[in-house]
């Protein structure tokens, strides 16, 4: 051969790990984003809307590399058609532009922002990070303990019924291994292998949250939608908690009754305001139905605070009860496009009980800090 | 097959493909395969390079790039470094056919990386240069502080597309001008121009105080728009490491760019020649099959974008035809005697970049053989708007200007006489990304340490939007 030279060869990469440093860094600064966004994260739609899916995309601005670039969308870009394109074909349209199918490092500019998938546990754990359960109590009593069997035990003696026949026949070859006669023949007592179980105890912690909203006229789609986030998350939270949490819903507007989720959240209802009807409903549920004795019992309300001013004594008194009976109370006012100058939250400034929690939220972003101040780990009285 | 065994077969195939290349008047350097697992692949990719400095944009691209490629999205192939000798990189489990398609491939990279002009001034020695960089680089992270570092190197390459690309060239012209406008004008001193005129500025003579000499003095004597260089030697706010960083991403980004300005003729080129290197290697039965599976995924059109494989190797296919057949008209009206065409093309890789190669070579034929138009976005949905051959040309040809990156100036670096740095964009037309501008002009803030505005057109009307290190705001001229 004239001139040029040429190698080929094979090398041991396993330690360059460059491209993988930097993504992990990539991502720590992605992680770092989400928590500095959670506030606005947390009432995302497309989380608390989320139909199932394990993966969300969260988009964080943060992280888009900004440099002085073209407006994509009044730009004109070439493209290239099957041979019988014509003026006025439309190529694409919004959700998807920019995708083509080009192969491997393209730059496609079509992409607004940069959005980072994340799981649901993920982002959980970390708005979770800061939470605790204020005025936890052992419900558990042992009679409320379930026993149940597992096989988790092998042992050569036992129920002939229970033989475990693959170690069996492992034995077997390993005898016969050792004798010097390989194979798999003659099974002795020796061989035989028996699954053994044991008894154990699955203690029971259950919880209930009484979701309570006034679905009265006032109650727009957005105040709908935050005590929505707010639930979300809250249910999210005490499962990580319990083995059980349970959740009755009950609208209200000047009665109170109990609903299914779906009508909780999307039923829009009229009129005017009492609340203390709901109150009584929860008190008659709790009866009846979730004793405090067995249950960890959690009552939120949200309500925009429109209340009929004669009905505020009587929910005090209402709260009082159900805070005898409650682990916590925890009343949202949200405010909305009305402005009331005398609401619930004022009426409740009265009550004096480390159990109860009151908030107000005026947007999205209050979600978050309502969900911190209702859980957070040192109740109210305590100092920290 | 073991590895060992199929790199010795892969060696035996080079020997004929690297002897077939040359018979056909390719001209390379010698030349290094390696062959490396997708990760180490895709590090590559996301680097551009070997070895490079760190920063977590990488991290991302290859996280992208690795992500596509997991999920069957994306394939590299291979990627060549454009060094000498020349650096190419060969994909773990690529099939045998695959491997010979690729190294046919990247002989072509090579003959263009070496031949063409615009290459002419790189650095053939940057995989150590950058290696040496990224090695400071670390260093300056243990000393400063690795989130410092970072958001440093975040300011610098928010503005590493601001280069001037021809330096070397113009610098050279530009030294003389610099020379007559910078030095202290003096109309009454008609001594010839020398090497060692500025020992006479040591001197002191006065200025002149004639009208035309009292608006001389301007900083930059002239609208610069490498703002990379200009900021690294004129910010009063940098550290001596800090310079360092943005001339390395400044060398780097100087390096890179004679590929992104010919990325449709290199591809073009190198897809030329593992045609036609294919074609005289002996395949069998499935091996043909195979490579022209693989050929064909490589000219793979999209609605969306053009590919820039298709489109180069088209053009050179193309000029070779005209070349070597001229029509009647060709052969009176241009003088073109055919037969030419393999000296023609060879020409033109050596002396065009993408811009003047689709202006000189894209012809009415080609773009409505290949059904190439222009989109654009109306209300939601994205249309063709034009199909007419010109105008389709010139549109392809001016998203190629400056790499498709706007142009932007620095008009004045002690504007308001306070050195506030004002910058221009040279609108022609599109205007730019308002939100990316206004995040954009703080990461100035930070590189220049005084105001930064920035001049441009929205709705046809002159905008200026500032930055004074606590908020932006904008304000029509």
């Amino acid at each position: 051969m004239s001139g040029s030279k040429f190698v080929i060869s094979r090398e041991d990469w396993s330690l360059h790990r460059k491209g993988e440093i930097d993504r992990e860094r990539h991502r720590e600064k992605v992680r770092e984003a989400i928590k500095k966004n959670l506030a606005d994260i947390v009432s995302e739609e497309s989380i608390i809307m989320h139909d199932g899916r394990k993966v969300v995309k969260v988009p964080i601005r943060s992280l888009d590399e900004f440099h002085f670039r073209f407006d994509y969308g009044k730009q004109k870009h070439g493209g290239q058609g099957e041979g019988n394109s014509k003026k006025g074909d439309v190529i694409n349209t919004d959700p998807q532009q920019g995708q083509g199918k080009g192969k491997g490092a393209g730059e496609e500019p079509g992409i607004d922002y940069y959005e980072a998938d994340i799981t649901v546990d993920e982002l959980a754990e970390m708005i979770f990070e800061d939470l605790g359960l204020p005025n936890l109590e052992q419900k558990k009593k042992p009679e409320l303990a379930s026993e149940s069997l597992e096989f988790k035990d092998v042992r050569k003696k036992g129920v002939a019924s229970n033989i475990d026949r693959k170690r069996t026949i492992m034995e077997v070859i390993k005898r016969n291994a050792l004798t010097g006669n390989p194979g798999l023949h003659g099974i002795i007592p020796e061989d035989l292998r028996f699954k053994t179980w044991e008894t154990t105890f699955k203690f029971e912690s259950n919880a209930i949250v009484l979701a309570m909203m006034d679905t009265s006229g006032s109650m727009g789609p957005f105040e709908k939608y935050i005590a929505r986030s707010f639930f979300f998350w809250m249910v999210r939270f005490l499962r990580t908690k319990y083995n059980n949490v349970q959740i009755a819903f009950l609208a209200h507007h000047t009665e109170a009754k109990e609903t299914t989720e779906e009508e909780f959240f999307t039923k829009g209802a009229s009129g005017g305001t009492r609340c203390s009807s709901v109150y009584k409903l929860a008190l008659d549920i709790i009866e009846k139905r979730y004793s405090p004795q067995d249950y960890n019992i959690y009552a939120f309300h949200f309500s925009d605070g429109d209340n009929l001013v004669s009905d505020n004594e009587n929910c005090v008194k209402l709260i009082n009860e159900l805070l005898t009976v409650c682990n916590m109370v925890g009343y949202g006012e949200i405010e909305g496009s009305y402005y009331y100058t005398s609401t619930l939250r004022t009426a409740y400034k009265r009550i004096n009980n480390p159990k109860f929690t009151s908030v107000n939220i005026k947007d999205k972003s209050g979600v978050y800090p309502a969900l911190k101040k209702f859980f957070n780990q040192t109740p109210a009285q305590g100092t920290n | 097959m073991n590895p060992k065994d199929e790199l010795m077969l892969l060696e035996d195939e080079l020997v004929k493909i690297t002897a077939k290349a040359k018979e056909f008047g390719l001209d390379f350097y010698d030349m290094h395969f390696e062959i490396c697992p997708a990760e180490i692949i895709y590090t590559f990719g996301a680097y551009g390079m070997p070895t490079r400095f760190s920063h977590w944009t990488f991290g991302k691209a290859y996280h992208k790039m690795k992500t596509q490629y997991d999920y069957n999205l994306g394939r590299i192939y291979e990627m060549v470094i454009n060094s000498n000798p020349c650096y190419a990189f060969l994909l773990e489990g690529n099939s045998f056919i695959q491997n010979k398609l690729v190294m046919a491939h990247v002989l072509g990279h090579c003959d263009f990386f070496k031949n063409n002009a615009f290459f002419k001034a790189t650095s053939r020695d940057m995989v150590e240069s950058m290696a040496a960089a990224a090695e400071r680089f670390r260093e300056y992270e243990f000393e400063y502080g690795r989130t410092v570092v970072e958001s440093f190197i975040d300011a610098a390459i928010s503005i590493q597309e601001h280069i001037e690309p021809r330096a070397l060239v113009k610098r050279g012209k530009a030294t003389k001008k610099d020379g007559q406008k910078g030095k202290k004008h003096n109309c009454h001193s008609e001594r010839p121009e020398t090497p060692y005129d500025d020992l006479w500025d040591l001197e002191g003579i006065p200025e002149c105080e004639c009208g035309s000499c009292k608006k001389v003095k301007k900083f930059p004597p002239e609208p610069e728009k490498d703002l990379m260089l200009f900021i690294t030697q004129h910010s009063m706010e940098l550290e001596n490491w800090q310079r360092d960083i943005m001339s390395v991403i400044r060398q780097e980004m100087l390096y890179f760019w004679p590929q992104m300005e010919t990325k449709i003729m290199n591809e073009g080129w190198a897809s030329y020649w593992h045609l036609r290197i294919m074609r005289e290697i002996e395949l069998d039965g499935s091996e043909t099959i195979e490579f022209a599976k693989m050929h064909s995924g490589i000219i793979q059109t999209s609605r969306t974008r053009l590919n820039p494989y298709t489109l180069g190797l088209k053009i050179f296919e193309d000029i070779e035809k005209r070349w070597d057949k001229p029509t009647p008209e060709e052969k009176d009206k241009y003088g073109r005697p055919g037969g030419e065409g393999k000296q023609k093309i060879f020409e033109v890789r050596a002396t065009e970049n993408d811009i003047s190669f689709l202006r000189n070579y894209l012809t009415k034929e080609l773009i409505e053989n290949m059904d190439l138009y222009l989109y654009k976005k109306i209300g939601h949905e994205w249309k063709v708007v034009d199909k007419e051959w010109e105008r389709v040309r010139d549109g392809l040809v001016s998203s190629l200007t400056n790499c498709g990156h706007p142009y932007i100036t620095v008009q004045d670096g002690d504007f308001n006489k306070r050195g506030e740095l004002y910058l221009k964009h040279h609108y022609e037309g599109t205007e730019l990304d308002v939100f990316y501008m206004e995040k954009t002009i703080p990461y100035l803030y930070k590189l220049w340490g005084r105001p930064v505005h920035m001049e441009t057109v929205l709705d046809n009307k002159a905008v200026l939007f500032s930055y004074n290190g606590e908020k932006g705001s904008k304000k029509f001229l």
